[in-house]
């Protein structure tokens, strides 16, 4: 176990430099006039265009600009945005903000998809199978670029029962309807899954030794087949956290919620590569972290599965 | 051994004298988009404490759906009981609401299954299914429940009980893991223990050992125990009587000695003459020819008759031949059951 642990670990610190390497090259090539794209329509004086230029070293080529960077990035210096402002000091504020949304979409998704899942395994082709087959279908095809906006229209403006926008410090409620468009993007799978995962195991052999014990059914169901059940659900979770904090790239930005993905679509739009690499790098290590998590929770979940 | 009063106070109009368990023309029926599958269709047998009542007969004859329509654990639907009675000492079981019905499970009757791997829930430590039934059902405490468990692991012989109380299903060896089938069967002293082809899934060695460590329980408890079973060597050391089915009836039920010497019916015949035997070398071994009907259509009249040697016309028309009694305790569904007991 602590030898896998090790490995994965090891793993990991390649998998960083690959990431950040690619992002970086990414927003390198991308990259046109960021100071112009930084100032806007306003014209910029050669003197300050030079000073900028020398400052973050616009002019040198690619792998030396790289190389700066990452002096900086490990001995935990993230740099500075063009804007002039501390990465770190935005990363400080984005990220409480970005982690409560998906903390709370993911709470929903997971509340709602695990629920509904174990009744429809439970009553396959009823009513409420059937129904919510339906709804989850059509959530899954709208794209959270409909969606969102969509929501926004509806429940924000029209209906006014949320905030249309988030502002500077978003409080729950504020965030609820975004974490909402934000869960909607893995409720779907997770219901799905609950549901096989619970109707398959409802036929296993186990369960009638249970039933053939004579214990009642709720314990059946809410003990023995649950436990199994939840295994893969768990699992699939655990992978959405990366797929919530992508999503919230379009959320924050529709939603206008000054998290991690609001920054990183400003960052990109105004070719802000410290910044872009600077916020990627660290849901390189989120990513990386929740998967080892996963990995590590399944074990503790099946006892069948041991890791050398 | 249970007190009888302290079950007649669980159970009221519980009868000591009345037979341990009684099955009466039971019906059980599958309805799926298919048609019905007409699974068991007329079982009748009785069990008295102590003996053992083997139930033989081809796969898909109805033996394992009789035991879970006794156990009370039909998938339903797509199972449904039509007809019948189940009666444990004069209660008709499936007369009972499902709640007092479930505390029969495991209090009287309990069951051990094929293949424990797939038996035993993976994910729950062996400890744990086992003191499930303690807590559950007798509201011990989690620690007087794992002393009980350990005991039991202790009675089926599994060797250092206590380190392994804490071991999961598939820590366990093939004989082992059904020696702790037979522990949480046999936990709350059950008086019917059903065995559904304890031993298919075991090599021979280890299916010898569980036997006989099914029949040493049995006789410590004084229990009555029915052996599903296919194979006839399994059956002739342990049983006392034989009901042979097939296509969901009850043949032929017979004393074990009078079956293997002189069956009366011909399935039951034909069955005991496809045993491979060493003095037989060489020869041709006598198959059954053709299938058992599929249930969904079961042919008018006996439903053997397909695949019979002896059968005439009155053996394809219906009604089917009644349980003819070829001797007191022995019955035989064969209009020409004189001929083939005559046959030897």
């Amino acid at each position: 176990m602590f030898r896998y642990i090790v490995r994965r670990l090891l793993q990991m610190i390649l998998t960083f430099f690959g990431a950040t390497f690619i992002v970086y090259a990414l927003v390198f090539a991308n990259q046109d006039d960021p100071l112009q794209a930084l100032a806007g329509e306003r014209p910029i004086t050669a003197s300050v265009r030079q000073a900028l230029t020398e400052r973050y070293h616009l002019d040198e080529p690619f792998l030396k600009q790289y190389w700066y960077y990452m002096k900086g990035l490990l001995s935990g210096d993230f740099g500075t945005s063009l804007t002039g402002r501390k990465i770190s000091d935005m990363m400080t504020q984005a990220w409480p903000v970005t982690i409560k949304l998906a903390l709370i979409a993911m709470v929903i998704a997971a509340t709602v998809a695990v629920t509904a899942g174990v009744i429809s395994g439970i009553r396959r082709g009823s009513m409420f199978d059937n129904t919510t087959l339906v709804v989850t279908l059509v959530i899954l095809s709208l794209p959270i670029v409909v969606l969102a906006p969509l929501a926004q229209l509806i429940f924000g403006i029209k209906l006014g029962w949320f905030p249309p926008t988030a502002g500077a410090h978003p409080d729950f409620h504020a965030l609820l309807l975004p974490a909402l468009v934000l869960g909607s993007l893995v409720i779907a799978t997770e219901l799905r899954v609950t549901r096989s995962s619970v109707a398959e195991n409802l036929r296993s052999d186990y369960v009638r030794t249970a039933r053939a014990k004579g214990l009642s059914r709720k314990r059946v169901i809410g003990v023995h087949v649950l436990r199994n059940s939840l295994i893969p659900v768990v699992t699939l979770i655990g992978v959405d956290i990366g797929g919530l904090m992508s999503g919230a790239i379009v959320t924050e930005g529709v939603f206008n919620i000054p998290g991690v993905g609001f920054n990183l679509f400003r960052g990109i739009r105004t070719e802000d590569g410290p910044l872009v690499v600077g916020f990627v790098s660290i849901l390189v290590i989120v990513f990386l972290v929740v998967n080892l998590l996963v990995d590590l929770l399944y074990a503790a979940l099946d006892p069948r599965i041991r890791y050398e | 051994m249970t007190d009888i009063q302290a079950q007649i106070d669980v159970l009221p109009g519980l009868d000591p004298r009345a037979p341990l368990l009684e099955v009466t023309d039971l019906h059980v029926e599958f309805r799926t988009q298919y048609g019905i599958s007409r699974a068991v269709n007329g079982a009748n047998f009785m069990l008295q404490p102590g003996e053992t009542l083997a139930i033989l007969g081809e796969s898909g004859c109805g033996k394992s759906v009789t035991a879970q329509a006794i156990m009370g654990i039909l998938d339903s639907p797509p199972g449904f009981i039509t007809k019948g009675e189940v009666k444990y000492r004069g209660i008709d079981l499936l007369k009972l609401p499902e709640n007092e019905r479930r505390k029969v499970r495991a209090n009287q009757i309990a069951m051990i299954f094929q293949d424990a791997l797939s038996a035993l829930n993976p994910v729950f430590t062996v400890g744990y299914q086992l003191s499930e039934l303690f807590r559950m059902h007798k509201g011990m405490s989690r620690a007087d429940a794992k002393r009980r468990s350990i005991e039991l692991l202790d009675q089926v012989k599994i060797p250092a009980a206590r380190a392994r109380i804490g071991d999961y299903p598939h820590q366990f060896s093939g004989g082992m893991r059904q020696r702790v089938m037979i522990a949480m069967a046999l936990a709350l002293d059950p008086e019917v223990l059903i065995a559904d082809e304890p031993t298919t899934a075991l090599d021979v060695t280890v299916q010898a050992q569980i036997m006989g460590l099914l029949a040493e329980l049995q006789q410590q408890r004084n229990m009555g125990l029915i052996l599903i079973t296919h194979d006839m060597g399994v059956v002739a050391d342990v049983a006392d009587r034989i009901s042979v089915m097939y296509a969901g009836k009850v043949v032929e039920e017979a004393p074990v000695y009078d079956i293997y010497a002189r069956p009366a019916h011909p399935y039951a015949k034909a069955l005991l003459e496809s045993i491979p035997r060493l003095d037989m070398k060489g020869q041709q071994l006598n198959v059954i020819k053709g299938l058992p009907p599929a249930l969904t259509s079961i042919p008018q009249g006996c439903a053997f008759n397909p695949r019979c040697a002896y059968a005439r016309d009155v053996c394809r028309q219906d009604p089917p031949p009644p349980a003819y009694i070829v001797a007191p305790g022995r019955t035989a569904r064969c209009h020409f059951w004189r001929e083939v007991v005559g046959d030897e």
